[in-house]
């Protein structure tokens, strides 16, 4: 049994929040310059130049690369050999509340109904799971309203299948047009229940922009919607051009037999995300 | 597509020359409001009270700042996404409010307004914040300050990067999505 005490789980949290939302990860800038190279269209590349400038002054200034410095959220997988004093979910919220303080980051949680702010970034969104080892690690994101707004899921009938999938998500990226910040990420939950799915989707999204899936049946299909999706012509900013997404991510899981849940989680460009291992 | 140096106030010569496409560098006081702040807008309005701001010629921008760090105006401060801003735009125009700044589509009722209240859409580049603020010059909350970022803005411009997304003669500039090449038609 490994003991970690929560202010170094803290001041972790706290690092990865501030550091995710001023310095663009370079998995990210890479598909930023790739794009460049390949438009045509000269609006996407006024918009793409304009994102790596942006990107540059956010290291320089350590502004934010967003105003919207999102949810706080965090997958976490606790190593079965670790033990942690103290609360971790407190731990978790504590080192939000630091980040997003020190950093300047904007808070952008609130009641539901009233609307007033809670005025810390938190309750930030924690998801927990369980690794073999004696690590703890954690990955944060910063998730903002405005691609979050364009996610959705359903619930197919398995008779729809792979057709109806492509379907779905093609659609779910053509309605959502230029709100969502295009170029986005597109994560994809398929399977589980109806939570799971959108639980996967959104995991989908903290691997490297530039990883491949293990499975040459899924990394296929991520590319066939890839393709198909950067066929709409939306564009950086919606604008036009042939970059409307950077990369499709897929997690694809069991689910009962009457169901074929589907959950679209959209991610703007600004995938603003960090992992740390303690 | 054609580049313009426009001053607020603006007015209906200034909007009507403009096309969808167009690059428009705004410089004079912006003000910011977003979904909270319309909100209260509206029921100062209703309430038959004054607005903390002129709308005649007025240019609102949908933004939600980061705090600012010590020695800067502003944190960062790029536009929200604006079809949120929909249910109340069209009453804002009708008062004289001649242009929004944001981001993503407008529905067909704020189309119309704009149509017939000769005003204008312009986008920002979303998530181009950082960015964006070396633009603001001087910024101070002139109302709502319980709203925190929400809060309304006086914002001094100089020079503000806009691309004209709506027109006042019905011109759009987004890309129509091809679902026929996607393969879903
Ligand atoms: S969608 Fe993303 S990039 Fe666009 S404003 Fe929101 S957080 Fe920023």
């Amino acid at each position: 049994m490994r003991t970690i005490k929560t202010p170094e789980i803290i001041d972790a949290v706290a690092a990865m929040c501030i550091k995710a939302n001023t310095e663009l990860p370079d998995d990210v800038r890479a598909k930023f310059e790739e794009a460049m190279a390949k438009e045509t269209s000269e609006s996407a590349k006024e918009v793409l130049r304009q994102l790596l400038e942006n990107a540059d002054l956010a290291m320089e200034t350590k502004l934010p690369l967003c105003q919207d410095c999102g949810l706080a959220v965090f997958f976490v997988e606790v190593g079965d050999d670790v033990r942690i004093e103290g609360n971790l979910r407190e731990a978790i919220n504590e080192g939000t509340r630091k980040g997003y303080a020190d950093g300047f980051l904007r808070k952008s949680a609130c009641d539901p109904f009233t609307r007033v702010n809670t005025g810390d970034g938190t309750p930030a969104i924690i998801h927990l799971d369980f690794t073999p080892g004696d690590k703890l690690k954690i990955f944060y994101m910063a998730k903002g309203g405005g691609s979050e707004n364009m996610s959705r899921a359903t619930m197919l009938a398995p008779a729809q299948g792979w057709e109806g999938i492509k379907e779905y998500v093609v659609n779910r990226v053509a309605e959502a047009g230029p709100n969502p910040c295009p170029p986005t990420i597109i994560g994809i939950g398929i399977g589980g229940t109806f939570e799971h799915a959108a639980k996967i989707a959104k995991k989908s999204l903290i691997r490297r922009l530039d990883d491949t899936h293990p499975d040459p049946e899924i990394a296929a299909k991520e590319q066939e919607l890839e393709e198909a999706i950067n066929k709409l012509g939306i564009g950086p900013m919606g604008l036009g051009g042939s970059t409307t997404v950077l990369s499709v991510k897929m997690s694809v899981e069991p689910c009962h037999l009457a169901s074929l849940p589907l959950a679209v989680n959209v991610q703007c460009h600004s995938q603003r995300h960090e992992e740390v291992e303690l | 597509m054609a580049e313009f140096k426009l001053n607020t106030p603006l007015t209906d010569e200034d909007i009507a020359q403009l096309k969808a496409g167009d690059v428009v560098f705004l410089s004079g006081h912006i003000y910011s409001a977003r979904d909270a702040a319309h909100k209260k807008l509206i029921d100062l309005l209703d309430a038959g009270k004054e607005l903390p701001f002129d709308l005649k010629g007025a240019a609102v921008y949908y933004v939600g700042p980061s705090p600012a760090p010590p020695g800067r105006p502003i944190g960062s401060a790029g536009p929200t996404t604006s079809y949120r801003m929909d249910s109340y735009a069209p009453r804002l125009h009708s008062l004289g409010l001649k242009a929004t700044i944001g981001k993503g589509k407008r529905n067909d009722e704020t189309r119309k307004a704009m149509e017939d209240h000769t005003a204008v859409y312009f986008g920002a580049t979303g998530g181009a914040g950082a960015l964006l603020s070396n633009s603001i010059v001087d910024s101070k909350v002139i109302a709502f300050d319980d709203l925190g970022p929400e809060a309304v803005r006086e914002m001094t411009v100089k020079d503000f990067p806009l691309l004209v997304i709506n027109d006042c003669h019905g011109g759009e500039l987004y890309a129509v999505p091809d679902r026929k090449a996607a393969g879903i038609e």
